[in-house]
């Protein structure tokens, strides 16, 4: 095959010292910046763009794209620590991976997520290698309906399986999507919700709002509880590594039906973010597990992990060959591609074969020192808890401040992660749900912004959503989605009646 | 409720529950009138800006209700939490509060070495040596970090200016 | 020996001291210089920016490094008010795009171009009109019969936001035209290139840049261009045509005329030296290869201004924006 051949050349590249070198310190740097909140993967690429510019387009993006990795593998750290992720798609980490870390299982739950990432990561390299034309056809056909049905479908898949009472679960999240409304609506180009104030302009930032409500409000609750933080007696060593792989096979088919997920959604351009989510409340819902979900399950740490980074990797896919990116940082790296004069789309895999396929064999070779390099540092990132409270908590909320003031560089935004800090623990104190109102806001605007651009297009009717094959089943899949403890019960119900 | 000993009174949940169910359903008025400005009609471009917004508002003020409801009927007596923890609380949100306040006038590092400084000291009762070690040591790791390596720049206060960081 | 070793001395200390004086005189920034961008990272304002950024570094022709900032909040309002909040600090400057005229005028955000220093126009970005290749329009006269034809609203044009420049020129085409579009605004240029080759919508108005991906992949379809000439760049692209073979719109019966301003200025209340400074910076960048390859991938127009002439040009357009989006309906109403 010559996708194979191409393969085999596109090593040989990859693996030129200097290439290998440039992957470590993109790893590596990509870790700090997952790790810091406020230095996100878009942000860190952007920041090191233009120190590339004086590297060969090949080692550039071979470093531009570990830091990419780097920064995906570090998201789930501060996750599963601290309860604060500092990527939109870690937060679906913290559901499992925080509480296991209260239980002493921190190496567990990061050995968990860095290899379950690794996997994802690998079977979206996989198939960018070997379909990579026939996939990009695939995300033509998504048109702001079938987005639309997309986020309609993550969001279905995740609601309605919180056990908190649902009219909690129906104020948290549509909080979340008012919030999400606020600033500039990007239909009409007007301003709303801003009650004439112009820090309110930019809206609430996603980051913002999980750094107070996860992350401070996390703190609060651990100080009404006494100065300590749970988890320290973790294990910290490197034999953990090696008895968490040895449960992992068990979950194989959670892994399969999360890099199936996380695919699909980076091509489509959903994002990681919805995969992460979808992923988990399929997981929780299929899995028979599923009652021990958010207490600390395993399972509910492989499945998100896997299919955000399935959705990092393959969101690279659109952008190579559509020019158009998947998630934020594939934008940035776009840009990359256009300053060093390299023009992504159709022609790119043929004009540019020695670029495109180096790329392609340093995602193989990056995941691979990625996932050593992480690994490596599991008893490192364990011993943190050990940290006594009163040291580590103030550093934390430093660098919680930081995380908030470099979103926007405005000090406002400090003083809202606050707020929601306190609002955090006072909605959880009072059983609201956090994860629905945060979803809402990640994905609210585009949700929104997918279905008025749907309904434009049809002169308002709503037949938008039904108006195809593909758009229509991935709007059934939905509903099916949300009323499925309903079906469940039904059928239950029934096959006791025929007994 | 108010029946127990005083060491572990407090607030009680009810009161709580309902007074957070009142908070969202004014945060889901707010949001309806701001919608209103906005328009909810079906305009020329279609859904105008607020027509969204208005029925999010909406949803949020009838689950508020049926929550208020559901928090007052409720037969549990228990305490949202003991004036101790509350106190415990407060204690971190209080500074915390003062610290982002002060952000924006004397910068952020020298905000942080005087938190970091006041929590340890304070709550964590460590010798002097280790609070000025950490307090000195994060901010100026973070200066490095942060300002020097990802060129990201920090709030800055007259400090900073004047040792011409 | 010992004189001549004496009068190098002497020379080298009167060299020293003249370089002393004239660094004195002349401003230089003290500390890193941030490059503020209204607009989100990976668009159009972000890459050239980046792209300064990188070429700054890699000639070093700044002694402080530059960071660039997006500020994209409210149509990138966030970002003009953040200058616009910060009189007399050197260390601040904005890449702006057309959204410097339509982003007060659409929202109502109290800001106006005047509130700013004017430092330099780098280029001007073009706006062609593209088709799906695979729909039978080979011009723009099949073009405007095929939407004449159609009913109002029936035919879909795509663009980046709303109430922006490709909202304005689509408003402009209808007017031309005598019909109606139904506009639906996307995030990004690039997504609205892609939405184009997957048929959601039926034609679009993207930046060169945008869309000559697609182009060179027999994708699209570049129908004319809104400029007053042609475009300078006459290497091939695909199929023996580069961007010169595209006609102006106005030789093919659409009289509209529009280009976007890519241009930098600086805080209010900036003194000349500051000015003279970063003048002097961005005609150094313009004079590099890269700056040059830059300018020929995305097609720009690259007319420079500085100065008086600079103000004047910006003065027009923000006229010209104000009666074009009144015309449009697209004032704020007062929110």
């Amino acid at each position: 095959m010559e996708e194979i051949a191409n393969l085999f050349q596109g090593f040989s590249v990859a693996l030129q010292p200097f290439n290998i070198m440039v992957m470590f310190v993109g790893i590596m740097l990509g870790v700090i910046i997952g790790v810091l909140p406020g230095l996100g993967g878009a942000n860190g690429v952007a920041i090191l763009l233009p120190l590339t510019f004086s590297m060969p387009p090949t080692s550039a993006i071979i470093m531009l794209s570990c830091i990419y990795w780097g920064a995906l593998f570090g998201g789930a750290i501060t996750s599963i620590l601290f309860n604060i992720p500092g990527e939109p798609w870690s937060v679906a980490t913290t559901f499992d991976g925080y509480p296991m870390a209260q239980q002493g299982k921190a190496g567990e739950a990061l050995a968990a997520a860095f290899t379950s990432s690794f996997v994802g990561a690998l079977f979206a390299v996989i198939m960018i290698t070997l379909v990579a034309p026939l996939v990009a056809s695939f995300a033509l056909q998504f048109g702001p309906a079938e987005k639309f049905a997309v986020y309609f479908l993550a969001f279905c898949s995740f609601v309605g399986l919180s056990k908190e009472p649902p009219f909690k679960t129906i104020a948290a999240m549509m909080i979340g999507f008012a919030l999400a409304a606020v600033g500039l609506d990007s239909i009409t180009g007007q301003l709303r919700l801003t009650f004439g104030f112009t820090e309110l302009l930019n809206g609430f930032d996603f980051l913002i709002a999980v750094i107070g409500l996860f992350g401070i409000g996390e703190i609060l609750l651990t100080m009404e509880e006494g100065l300590s933080f749970r988890g320290g007696n973790a294990k910290i060593n490197l034999r953990v590594v090696l008895q968490t792989w040895k449960r992992l096979p068990g979950y194989w088919v959670t892994s399969l039906r999360s890099c199936i997920i996380g695919c699909w959604m980076g091509i489509t351009p959903a994002g990681a973010t919805p995969a992460s989510f979808m992923s988990y409340g399929i997981a929780k819902r299929v899995s028979k597990n599923g009652n021990n979900f958010g207490k600390g399950e395993i399972e509910g740490v492989i499945a998100p992990e896997t299919a955000a980074h399935a959705a990092g990797t393959a969101a690279l896919l659109p952008m190579l060959s559509l020019g158009v990116p998947g998630s934020p940082t594939a934008a940035v790296l776009l840009g990359g591609l256009l300053i060093w004069g390299l023009q992504p789309g159709p022609m790119l895999f043929t004009e540019q074969k020695e670029f495109v396929w180096g790329l392609i064999a340093s995602m193989y070779l990056g995941n691979l020192v990625g996932l050593l390099v992480v690994l490596t540092c599991v008893p490192i990132f364990a011993a943190i808890l050990r940290v006594p409270f009163s040291i580590i908590a103030p550093l934390i909320l430093v660098l919680c401040a930081i995380g908030a003031y470099s979103v926007h560089s405005s000090t406002f935004d400090v003083m809202l992660m606050l707020v929601f800090g306190v609002v955090g623990y006072l909605l959880k104190k009072c059983n609201y749900p956090l994860a629905p109102l945060v979803l809402a806001i990640v994905l609210g605007d585009k949700a929104e912004e997918a279905f008025r651009q749907s309904l434009l297009g049809s002169q308002g009717s709503l037949g938008v959503f039904f108006s195809n094959t593909l758009v229509s089943t991935i709007m059934i899949l939905g509903l099916i989605a949300l009323f499925w403890s309903a079906i469940q019960k039904g059928y239950t119900r029934l096959r006791t009646a025929a007994a | 409720m108010a029946t127990n000993s005083s060491h572990n009174a407090g607030p009680t949940h009810k009161a709580v529950e309902a007074g957070i169910a009142v908070l969202i359903a004014l945060f889901g008025a707010l949001v309806i009138i701001g919608s209103l400005k906005a328009g909810i009609t079906w305009g020329a471009e279609g859904p105008r800006a607020g027509f969204v917004p208005f029925y999010i508002g909406i949803f949020i003020v009838a689950a508020s209700a049926v929550n208020l409801w559901n928090g007052l009927r409720d037969e549990n007596d228990g305490l949202f939490a003991e004036w101790g923890q509350l106190r415990r609380v407060m204690s971190v949100v209080v500074p915390t509060a003062i610290y982002v306040g002060s952000m924006p006038f004397i910068g952020l590092y020298v905000a942080s070495i005087i938190f970091i400084g006041w929590f340890m000291r304070w709550l964590g009762k460590y010798s002097w040596l280790t609070v000025i070690a950490v307090a000195f040591g994060m901010p100026i790791v973070t200066y490095f970090i942060f300002e020097r390596w990802f060129l990201v720049p920090l709030p800055k206060g007259p400090i900073e200016e004047w040792l011409g960081l | 020996m010992r004189r001549s070793v004496l009068c190098v001395g002497l020379t080298a200390i009167a060299a020293l001291c003249a370089s002393g004086i004239a660094a004195s005189a002349a401003w230089e920034p003290v500390r890193p210089v941030e490059f503020i961008v209204p607009a989100g990272t990976g668009g159009g304002a972000d890459q050239m920016a980046r792209t300064i950024q990188g070429i700054v570094t890699k000639h070093n022709l700044m002694k402080q490094p530059m960071v660039v900032i997006n500020k994209s909040g409210g149509a990138g309002g966030e970002g003009f008010l953040d200058l616009k909040t910060s009189p007399g600090n050197p260390h601040k400057i904005i890449i702006t795009l057309s959204n410097l005229f339509t982003t007060p005028l659409a929202t109502g955000i109290p800001f106006s171009w005047k509130d700013l220093t004017p430092v330099a126009m780098l280029a001007l970005d073009e706006f062609v009109l593209w088709v799906n290749a695979e729909k039978p329009y080979n011009n723009v006269k099949d073009y405007v019969d095929a939407v004449k034809k159609a009913p109002a609203g029936s035919i879909k044009m795509g663009g980046t936001g709303s109430k922006q420049e490709d909202q304005i020129i689509t408003v402009a085409i209808e007017k031309a035209v005598g019909t109606k579009f139904t506009y639906i605004p996307y995030k990004g240029g690039g997504e609205v290139a892609v939405q184009l080759v997957g048929n959601h919508i039926d034609s679009s108005v993207n930046n060169p840049i945008e869309a000559v991906a697609q182009w060179r992949g027999g994708k699209l379809r570049p129908l004319c261009v809104f400029d007053s000439k042609p475009m300078a760049y006459d290497e091939q692209v695909v199929n023996g045509k580069g961007w010169k073979d595209i006609p102006t719109c106005k030789s093919q019966g659409l009289d509209m005329e529009y280009l976007m301003l890519r241009g930098v200025f600086m805080s209010p209340k900036a003194t000349k030296d500051q000015v003279e400074y970063y003048i002097d910076l961005f005609k150094k960048v313009r004079a590099t290869p890269e700056w040059q390859d830059f300018m020929k991938s995305g097609a720009f127009n690259t007319t420079f201004l500085t100065g008086d002439d600079y103000a004047k040009w910006v003065e027009v357009e923000q006229k010209r924006h104000e009666v074009l989006m009144k015309e449009a309906g697209f004032l704020a109403t007062g929110n």
